[in-house]
């Protein structure tokens, strides 16, 4: 019998090492006994101490931590596999249970190679029992220092955990995609290259020799100040000869060498002479990202982002920074700015890349919005995509052609979105539904007959789309838009009526007995939604108090009330615990959230502790007296 | 409901050994968790959409088992059809003389039933494949099906979420499905390659509707 999916299967593997080196008639007969698992996010492949599986392990959609348990303390994740990663290798080395956790980071679907239909190969390919002897060494490498997985330790059963304490003394990473040029290269020509390529430098080479060195400074100091033309050699203004070290050399090496030359590029060579092969460069720059908890840099490295797959690799990053915010206990306020910062900058990124890859630029201008969360800058971790795009008014005759592009447009970026980690939206409230995709007319015209024909359903949109902060594009079409909502709501009090009969439609999660209410039926029985009964409340009274007030431009929930605060100063001090709850609601929802590895909505009540309890119920008797005055400034209760 | 089956359907003696086979393995109830259920996942690419007209050109199948596949495990025919149709030729590649091995139609449904036996079968559009195989079954003298069925069209649209903002009438391809759920499109358009789509896909939906670890087969077919 022909087995055709096996063929695919041996296809992916061969992207990949040990597979990669393997002759294609074996890697079929393995693809053929291949066991395809699913797993959800959150679940535990293999555990601590739980006897070897006959099986190791490939990561082909999604991704996996591996965790390091100490009795008493939350694991802490020492790896990150994603696609193409295997892990799992202690079986195929020694027979003792497993010393590691691997739990799923994302939804994943995982390859499971089957021991005894392997372990002929790696015995007969020496190259592959090579790869996986330093693999399964280097799987215990600790994960964001980029230590490369070529050593070997000493004593494979041992487990040595490297600590942050000990970053310096791990190997550079080495950025092999540099550009080289020779010496008689224009000027210009270089500088054109380092500009499509994205980089600070460029290495002078004779014969794959390094003969110099030049970066933007030298740029700056010796052509654009006129010393040197752009049409002269670039031979003419490198720095010579070049500082090289072989690849041993470690984080604490290149920095003081970098102190000592006062230079921020560091060639590496074959054997660490200039007479040998560039392998590679280090920049400053590179030893920065190496440590990959620095906001500025992942900043730097989603802008230069070449693919999907990269935004999606620093978006894990991001939550690892996310993680250790939190932990630090740093205010959310300055937590939500930065990530917030950094999910628009991975959004803007993508726009650009799928713009450029179309195959015309934009026929008109426009403004993508986010929507909901990311709107209101909120958004911490990966939750749904809400978003809408707004294009300039075109001829008549021009409307569906011009829509057609944008939609196109937006269908490229959701998809891409939704790869990095941004889940489509289930109500496909997205700017690739023509629905949402409006020139700004029509933009107007939606808006006008939602909050005149306001039902259930219009309210909802409304609220939705009230709350949107531009992430792309022409920031005049949105103020247009900001102006128009103003406009037709002045006056308009039954509509606002309506918009607090919304806000109450939730009410405060204390009982009688001062209980929790938990949910009720369903598949989330007994637990707390802490988002229905706890940031959706404080969110539509804040929308709701701040559109009354008609104050522009500002969506973030917290900063409403604090705004709120300063306008009505009789209500000063509830407007201000609003602020501080719905700040603490965020963050308490966020860390549940990165603990449980879900979008942190559902809270077993038990899970807490005494504190967390009597702060919960804090914010939620802040809950209930913003709607009492909400009941008594509008006449919401016909709506009830 | 399965003992009201029996009832109906006695084994028939005059059927031919490899039905009573399959027949027999019916007398063995379904496991009541989905855990413990076996799922065959399958595709047919036929010559068209003519139930009378058009002929079964292959079928793929690959067995779920508590959310995970054995690759060894998949079952892929290739038939030998006198029927040709060259447009449809277009979407699944297969034509008349091709290079694979191809078996005859009363063979590779015998093959299809002692692979399925009793398990809960699974595809996109469903009611299309089960047809086309109950329509050839039928041209051999042999009954339907008699397995339960569940299509993965049907259950997608139950996750979709309760809001008049969405067309809940909506129908799915397989394609916009696995584009949601982030799932490669190669092999589009074979046997195998569907049915390993369908199958990933079916996973992730079980996932999506389960309410805990005893999600029951029963709750499934609630949908």
């Amino acid at each position: 019998m022909t087995n055709s999916i096996a063929s695919r299967i041996a296809d992916f593997l061969s992207d990949f090492p040990p597979f990669s080196l393997m002759e294609r008639s074996h890697l079929k007969l393995i693809a053929n006994e291949v066991r395809v698992m699913y797993f959800e996010q959150g679940k535990t492949i293999f555990a601590r101490d739980e006897q070897v599986h006959n099986y190791f392990y490939i990561v082909q959609k999604g991704a996996v931590d591996l965790q390091k348990v100490d009795d008493s303390k939350e694991p802490e994740t020492i790896d990150k596999c994603d696609e193409g990663d295997i892990f799992g290798l202690r079986p195929l080395f020694a027979k003792e249970n497993y010393q590691i956790n691997a739990v799923t980071d994302e939804e994943s679907v995982i390859y499971a190679i089957p021991l005894d239909i392997f372990k002929p190969y790696a015995i007969s390919n020496p190259q592959v029992g090579d790869f996986l002897m330093e693999s399964f060494a280097s799987n215990t490498r600790n994960p964001y220092s980029n230590e490369h997985r070529g050593k070997l330790v000493a004593d494979e059963n041992e487990i040595v955990f490297k600590k942050e304490a000990l970053f310096e003394l791990q190997p550079i990473p080495i950025i092999k995609k540099m550009v080289t040029v020779s010496p008689d290269t224009s000027i210009q020509k270089a500088a054109i290259l380092m500009t499509n390529r994205k980089v600070g430098s460029v290495v002078v080479v004779e014969e794959e020799k390094p003969v110099g060195i030049v970066t933007d400074v030298d740029l700056r100091e010796l052509v654009a100040t006129g010393k040197f033309e752009i049409k002269k050699p670039i031979g003419k203004v490198m720095n010579s000869p070049v500082i090289c070290y072989s690849k041993g050399l470690t984080i604490a090496q290149a920095q003081l060498t970098m102190m000592k030359h006062n230079i921020n590029h560091i060639c590496i060579t074959a054997d660490g002479t200039p007479n040998t092969r560039v392998k590679g460069i280090v920049s400053e720059h590179d030893i920065l990202v190496s440590q990959g908890n620095n906001p500025a840099v992942l900043m730097k490295a989603i802008n230069r982002a070449s693919s999907t797959k990269k935004l999606k690799r620093i978006r894990s990053k991001i939550m690892v920074l996310l993680n250790g915010y939190l932990k630090s206990n740093i205010p959310l306020t300055h937590i939500s700015n930065i990530i917030f910062e950094l999910n628009d900058a991975t959004i803007k990124r993508t726009i650009e890349r799928c713009i450029a890859k179309l195959d015309t630029p934009p026929p008109a201008g426009f403004a993508w919005m986010s929507l909901g969360s990311q709107g209101r800058k909120e958004q911490l971790l990966h939750t749904d995509q809400d978003n809408a795009l707004v294009f300039e008014d075109v001829p008549e005759e021009k409307l569906e052609e011009t829509r057609a592009y944008f939609l196109k447009l937006a269908t490229k970026v959701t998809k891409r979105l939704n790869i990095i980690g941004y889940e489509f939206c289930p109500a496909e409230m997205m700017a690739r539904n023509p629905k949402y995709c409006l020139s700004l007319s029509e933009w107007k015209e939606q808006f006008s007959q939602w909050v005149t024909t306001s039902g259930n359903d219009e309210i909802l949109l409304c609220q939705i789309f009230f709350d949107y902060d531009i992430s792309y594009g022409n920031v005049k079409l949105t103020n247009a838009l900001s102006d128009h909502i103003y406009e037709i709501l002045k006056g308009n009090r039954n509509f606002l009526n309506r918009l607090a009969a919304q806000a109450l439609r939730n009410p405060s999660p204390l009982g009688f007995f001062r209980q929790f209410l938990v949910e009720q039926d369903g598949e989330k029985k007994d637990l707390f939604d802490i988002k229905k009964r706890g940031v959706m409340p404080l969110t539509d009274a804040g929308r709701l108090l701040i559109l009354e007030h008609r104050v522009k431009n500002i969506s973030n929930t917290s900063a409403r009330f604090e705004k709120l605060a300063q306008l009505e100063p009789n209500n000063k001090e509830l407007y201000q615990a609003c602020a501080y709850s719905s700040r603490a609601l965020i963050k308490f929802r966020t860390r549940q959230g990165l603990k449980n590895k879900d979008n942190g909505r559902f809270i077993n009540l038990e899970d807490l502790g005494k504190e967390d309890k009597i702060k919960l119920k804090r914010c939620f008797k802040t809950i209930k007296e913003i709607q009492e005055l909400i009941k008594l400034r509008y006449e919401a209760t016909y709506y009830l | 409901m399965i003992k009201k089956w029996f009832k109906k359907n006695k084994p028939r003696k005059d059927l031919p050994f490899f039905w009573q086979n399959y027949a027999k393995s019916f007398e063995e109830k379904l496991p009541e968790k989905v855990s413990d259920t076996r799922f065959v996942v399958f595709d047919t690419e036929t010559t068209g959409f003519d139930f009378k007209q058009d002929r079964i050109l292959s079928i793929g199948a690959l067995r779920v088992e508590n959310k995970s596949i054995e690759i060894s495990d998949n079952f892929e025919v290739f038939l030998k059809q006198t029927k040709f149709n060259p447009e449809t030729v277009k979407i699944h590649g297969i034509i008349q003389n091709e290079r694979f091995q191809k078996i005859t139609e009363l063979e590779a449904l015998k093959k299809f039933l002692s692979y399925i036996q009793n398990s809960v079968l699974i595809a996109h559009h469903a009611g299309f494949d089960v047809k086309m195989i109950n329509k050839a079954l039928g041209r051999h003298g042999l009954p339907k099906l008699k397995n339960k069925i569940l299509d993965t069209a049907i259950l997608y649209k139950s996750t979709r979420i309760a809001t008049n903002l969405i067309d809940r009438e909506k129908s799915y391809t397989l394609d916009e499905i696995a584009e949601a759920y982030n799932i490669d499109l190669t092999d589009r358009h074979t046997a195998s390659g569907d049915a390993y789509i369908t199958a990933l896909i079916f996973m992730k939906l079980l996932s999506r509707l389960s309410k805990d670890k005893n999600f029951r087969l029963k709750d499934l077919f609630k949908n």
